[in-house]
Parts: structure tokens; C-alpha cells; sequence
């Protein structure tokens, strides 16, 4: 019988200093044929073992359409995150992956497209976005709205100009004025409510600080956008993955397994406990 | 039921039956240990403690307080002494066979909540599913509840089989065996009984609709899933309900079909094991992440889920099954004598007015 709880061991293959306290990884597992075989959807999570400290949960954040590594971002805050971020190139961790759903890339097809991103929430935006930006000729209008505290906490920098270069109108914006800063100023919010994306045959999407979340809902109700076109994904405190241990609950769904990806009409269903 | 099915077996034929079983099984019975009735191994001498509800239910035979889920290790790369490489060793249970004999049918109703979730889901549990084939309930049906027990409240009952693979009915000075399962069958056949007489088996059927019409009228429980979802919200009655409560996590760790756990890793040196510990949805900590951010920071907000999740969101997601057994040792083992049936209660009237 498959073993759901037995991580497969990855290796470090390159690691990138986002900001001062976030780290994208980047891992291959050790057996090829895992690598070959590893099948997911744009939006689904994996489970990061660092063996003696414990495992928690990240949004895989490379699209499926790149096969050579997978991806993760991760913030530090707790033990876990802390021992990921003294890993080394060629450092070996386990991996359980994929887990949860997926963006509904699908039914975004014909679509115009805003996705809101704050922080670290970029992280699964960023690989929906490479998706949709992999399959242009799908999706209408592609607009990005991403914000963080100040230019050095904006993560994937370094691929602005390539996002941009395959069709994403981006839209960065940093809460401050700062020296050099030539983009928007202002909380994302604000932006998003300047930008003022028409609602329809649009999808929105966001993730970020739960604030920013709150008032980007605000902002894309008085928009006029329907809960059944503002799709967010959620985070949980987890140990299991699969359904089982019982914490990441919200009502009858488990964010493990129903989620992490809901729209708001779905979330609407559920009480009130994020 | 197929004729000669219901064997006899008096009561200084018990412990020979035990006894028997013993030699190719681990035997765990309910023992006198200190102030406490628990589930230990069987040894020759062992006395049975059959009178009253065993202090714990049998629920770590099959899913332990703490097991092994893999071990690891970190082997030094001889060429690049500052790396290290990692192995991973899956630690399934063996394949002994286990019999839990005289354990209530509450007790064993638990599994068949544990069942759905761990068994019969998109995602297999290795580990409770090894446990859970290779372990026959034998369970005694009950003669006199106590003033906790509410089984029929969740359509348990005194003699009531699910989640048993034999009940043993008191009746004519011993007990009449009726075999549930197949495996069941097989563990009878081992004590070599003669069949049950029709007076014992009258008797015994007498004696179980006795100790059912002991128990207090069950109340209608049917709405209750819906009531309770309807007040979610309103947290003044969660801290009402809550207010004796001292988060001590007692009911979790007594109740039959509580299956929350966590997952943590121990190590030394440079090797280690990832274990699994039962948790307690009680405790500040059970969701508290990270980022400081909790979604269930207050007691009352722990208790709605706690009894949503049994009255309410596991028969919703579960054949309306609700996740509780009755057995009432939340409440008799409870220091601040919080009462379930009071909640579910409260539940159901708040949202009749």
C-alpha cells in the first residue's frame, strides 16, 4: 500500500535570496524516475521535511510546465522555515507532493485575468501567472497588481521584465515613497481600486497578508465583482496533508484536501473561521 | 443469524477461553491497575475486570498515543565532509494478531467512526489500517449503564454491535456468545463452546433490553448537525457553554472517537523517528500558526469545534453518523463537569426558540 506519510528525499539544487527573510528553493528529487513522474497542478502544495525539525506546508510555486525542478518560497517565521533557511546547495530534505487542489485554470480560459498578490502571497500567484503566461493564446487581458512593504520585499525581481515580455501588464506598488523607486506608491488596495479592472468576463485572484486580503475583497465588491469570480487561496496550520489530523478544518472542509484554492462564493458556504 | 452460531460460556469457562486465545494472540483485558481500569496484555493470573466501564476505552490497540510513523538518518558524504545524505525507513506494524476481549460497545463503536476517515478516504492510513484488520473486538454487552452513558442518544445501545466482532451477553451465570464477524466466528471457535440454549439466548436478549430501558430516553437528535451550524456565530453562546471549561484536553484523550494527532520529529545525534501523537483540539497551540495568527485563539471557539465537528460536521460529511459513542467519559472524567449532552442540548433548544 502507497504510504501517503513517507516523503520522497529531494535534493538542494539552487537557492535564491528573495528578500532578507524569504528564500526560494529550488529541488530535484534524488530518484529521476519520481522527477519524471511528479504530475501537478498549478496551485497545489507540497509538505517540506527537514528531518529532526518537522515539515510544514508550501505552495509549490513553479508551473507544471516546467519539468526540470520544483519550486518553493518560503518565508521564515517558525522552526521549520528557520531550518529550511540554513539549507545549502546539495542539501538532501524530503518532499510529499502534490497535495490539495488547483487554480481552476480551465475555467479561466477566454477570460481577462487580475490577480492581486501581497508578499509572500505572491508565491502561488506566481505560478498561476507562469501558466497562464505559458498558454497565452488562452486567456484575455493579464493584469498583475503585486505589492510589499518596501522594493526589497518584493520577491522574483529578477523576472519582472520576462513576465512582462510574455504579455502581463504588471502593476508593482510599495507602501512608501523610496530613493530610486520609479512604480506605484500606495497599498495594494488603493491600487487595485485606481486601476479599476471592469468585472466583466474577468477572474480575480489574490493571496497576501490577511489585511490586504480583507480590503482587496472590499475593493473588488465595489468593483462589482461576483464572489463566484474572486478566487483566493487559503493557509492552515497542517500536519498531516491529507485530511486526517484533524486541524485545518473550516467548518466540513479541510483546507488539505478541499483547498487550498476556493472562490469567494465557496468560502461564503463555510463559517466564518479563517 | 445461521443456527448454532450462539455458543455458552459460563463464567469459570472465561479465563480458559482467555487463556487459550493467548497463545496465538495478544490478549489485552480490562484490568484493575491502581484507581484505573485499563487495557493490559493477559498473562496467566491476570484478573479480569469486568464490572465496570474500563477507564480508558480501547482505542490505543489500534491507534497508539505515540507511534513510530519512520525513522531517518543523516549519513556524512565521505567526499564532501560537509554534506550529509538522508535515508528514510517506513515503520508499518507487524502482523501479530490482537484480540481486545471485554471492552464496552461503545468502546468499539469508536472504530467505526475512526473507519471513514482512516480507512475509506481518498488518502489510506497504512499505519491504523495494519492495526485495525489484525484486531478482533470481543466486546460485553453492558447490564447497567451509569448515569454518563447516553449511547442511545447516538444510536449506540447496551448490546449494540458496530465496530465488535463478538458480543459476549451476560445471561444464565455466563455469557452468551454472538459472533458479528467472520473473525469474530473464528475466535469463538477457539473456546470450543457448546451452543447457547434458547433460555439462555431469551435470557440474554431479556437482560439487554433491561439495561436499554435503564438508560434515558434518547432525545431527538436529527436537526441538531443543521442547529448547530446555524449558531456558529454566535459566540456568546460557545462562551457560555464554554465557561467552566479549563482547556485541560481530558474528554479528547478519553473519547473513543477522538482521532486528532499530531506529527513531530525526535532525534538524536544523526538519526531520529517522525512520530505521531494523539493531539488535543482543546489546547491554545492545536492551530495556532506561525505567523502568531490563530483561528481558534478562545475556548469557546475551541468547544464549537469540537462538538461541531462531532455533532455537526462529521455526520455531514458521514452517512449522519454523529462522531461520539456515548460512552460519557468526557463527562465523568471532566475536572469541571462539562456535559456534552448539555451542549448538544442547548444547541437544540436555542435554535427551536
Amino acid at each position: 500500500m502507497n504510504n501517503p506519510y513517507l516523503p520522497e528525499i529531494a535534493i538542494v539544487k539552487e537557492i535564491i535570496q528573495e528578500t532578507h527573510n524569504i528564500k526560494t528553493f529550488r529541488l530535484v528529487f534524488k530518484d529521476p524516475d519520481k522527477m519524471e513522474q511528479c504530475v501537478f497542478e498549478p496551485g497545489q502544495v507540497g509538505q517540506l521535511s527537514v528531518f529532526g525539525t518537522g515539515e510544514s506546508t508550501f505552495v509549490i510555486n513553479s508551473p507544471p510546465t516546467q519539468k526540470e525542478y520544483l519550486q518553493f518560497s518560503v518565508m521564515r517565521a517558525g522552526e521549520v522555515t528557520t531550518k529550511l533557511h540554513s539549507l545549502k546547495v546539495g542539501d538532501q530534505i524530503g518532499v510529499r507532493a502534490p497535495l490539495g487542489n488547483c487554480f481552476p485554470y480551465e475555467a479561466m480560459k477566454g477570460k481577462d485575468i487580475i490577480i492581486v498578490g501581497g508578499g509572500i502571497g505572491m508565491a502561488p500567484l506566481r505560478t498561476l501567472l507562469l501558466y497562464l503566461l505559458d498558454n497565452r493564446q488562452d486567456y484575455g487581458e493579464i493584469k498583475v497588481i503585486y505589492g510589499a512593504r518596501s522594493p526589497e520585499d518584493l520577491c522574483f525581481t529578477y523576472e519582472f521584465e520576462q513576465w512582462r515580455q510574455k504579455g502581463a501588464d504588471l502593476v508593482l506598488t510599495v507602501d512608501k515613497e523610496f530613493p530610486g523607486w520609479t512604480e506605484r506608491v500606495g497599498f495594494v488596495p488603493a491600487v487595485l481600486a485606481e486601476e479599476a479592472p471592469a468585472p466583466m468576463n474577468r477572474v480575480a485572484i489574490t493571496c497576501g497578508p490577511p489585511i490586504m486580503i480583507k480590503f482587496v475583497l472590499k475593493g473588488l465588491k465595489e468593483l462589482d465583482f461576483a464572489d463566484e469570480q474572486i478566487i483566493t487561496t487559503l493557509e492552515k496550520r497542517m500536519k498531516c496533508g491529507i485530511g486526517l489530523c484533524g486541524r485545518c478544518n473550516i467548518g466540513t472542509k479541510y483546507v488539505c484536501v478541499d483547498g487550498p484554492v476556493f472562490t469567494q462564493a465557496e468560502l461564503n458556504e463555510l463559517p466564518a473561521e479563517l | 443469524m445461521v443456527m448454532g452460531d450462539l455458543k455458552f460460556c459460563p463464567k469459570e469457562g472465561l479465563s480458559r477461553w482467555v487463556e487459550e486465545l493467548s497463545r496465538e494472540h495478544t490478549v489485552l483485558v480490562p484490568q484493575q491497575a491502581g484507581d484505573a481500569v485499563e487495557f493490559l496484555p493477559f498473562a496467566e493470573g491476570s484478573e479480569l475486570s469486568l464490572d465496570r466501564q474500563p477507564t480508558a476505552p480501547p482505542k490505543k490497540s489500534v491507534f497508539p498515543q505515540t507511534e513510530t510513523l519512520m525513522r531517518f538518518e543523516y549519513q556524512k558524504d565521505p567526499e564532501h565532509p560537509d554534506r550529509q545524505t538522508l535515508q528514510i525507513k517506513e515503520t508499518l506494524p507487524g502482523k501479530e494478531k490482537t484480540v481486545i476481549l471485554g471492552c464496552r460497545p461503545c468502546g468499539a463503536r469508536g472504530f467505526s467512526v475512526f473507519d471513514p476517515v482512516f480507512g475509506q478516504g481518498e488518502y489510506l492510513d497504512p499505519y491504523y489500517q495494519a492495526r485495525r484488520e489484525h484486531t478482533v473486538f470481543v466486546s460485553l454487552a453492558c447490564r447497567h449503564p451509569e448515569n454518563t452513558c447516553f449511547c442511545n442518544w447516538v444510536g449506540g445501545g447496551p448490546a449494540d454491535s458496530a465496530g465488535s466482532d463478538v458480543l459476549m451477553l451476560p445471561a444464565g451465570g455466563g455469557y452468551v456468545l454472538r459472533p458479528v464477524t467472520d473473525q469474530g466466528r473464528q475466535i469463538v471457535e477457539v473456546g470450543g463452546f457448546e451452543d447457547a440454549s434458547p433460555e439462555q439466548q431469551t435470557e440474554a436478549d431479556r437482560l439487554a433490553e433491561e439495561a436499554a430501558e435503564n438508560l434515558s430516553p434518547a432525545p431527538e437528535l436529527e436537526e441538531v448537525p443543521d442547529k448547530l451550524f446555524e449558531l456558529f456565530e454566535n459566540l456568546d453562546f460557545w462562551e457560555l457553554m464554554a465557561a467552566k471549561c479549563i482547556s485541560c484536553g481530558a474528554c479528547t484523550y478519553l473519547c473513543p472517537t477522538c482521532y486528532c494527532f499530531n506529527i513531530s520529529d525526535e532525534y538524536s545525534g544523526l538519526q531520529g523517528k517522525r512520530i505521531r501523537t494523539w493531539d488535543n483540539c482543546m489546547s491554545n497551540l492545536f492551530t495556532h500558526e506561525a505567523s502568531g495568527h490563530n483561528p481558534r485563539p478562545t475556548k469557546a471557539q475551541r468547544l464549537r469545534n469540537r462538538v461541531g465537528h462531532k455533532f455537526s460536521y462529521y455526520p455531514k460529511l458521514h452517512e449522519q453518523v454523529f462522531a461520539c459513542c456515548g460512552c460519557g467519559r468526557c463527562i465523568k472524567s471532566c475536572p469541571m463537569s462539562v456535559d456534552i449532552r448539555e451542549i448538544v442540548l442547548s444547541a437544540k433548544e436555542y435554535a427551536d426558540e
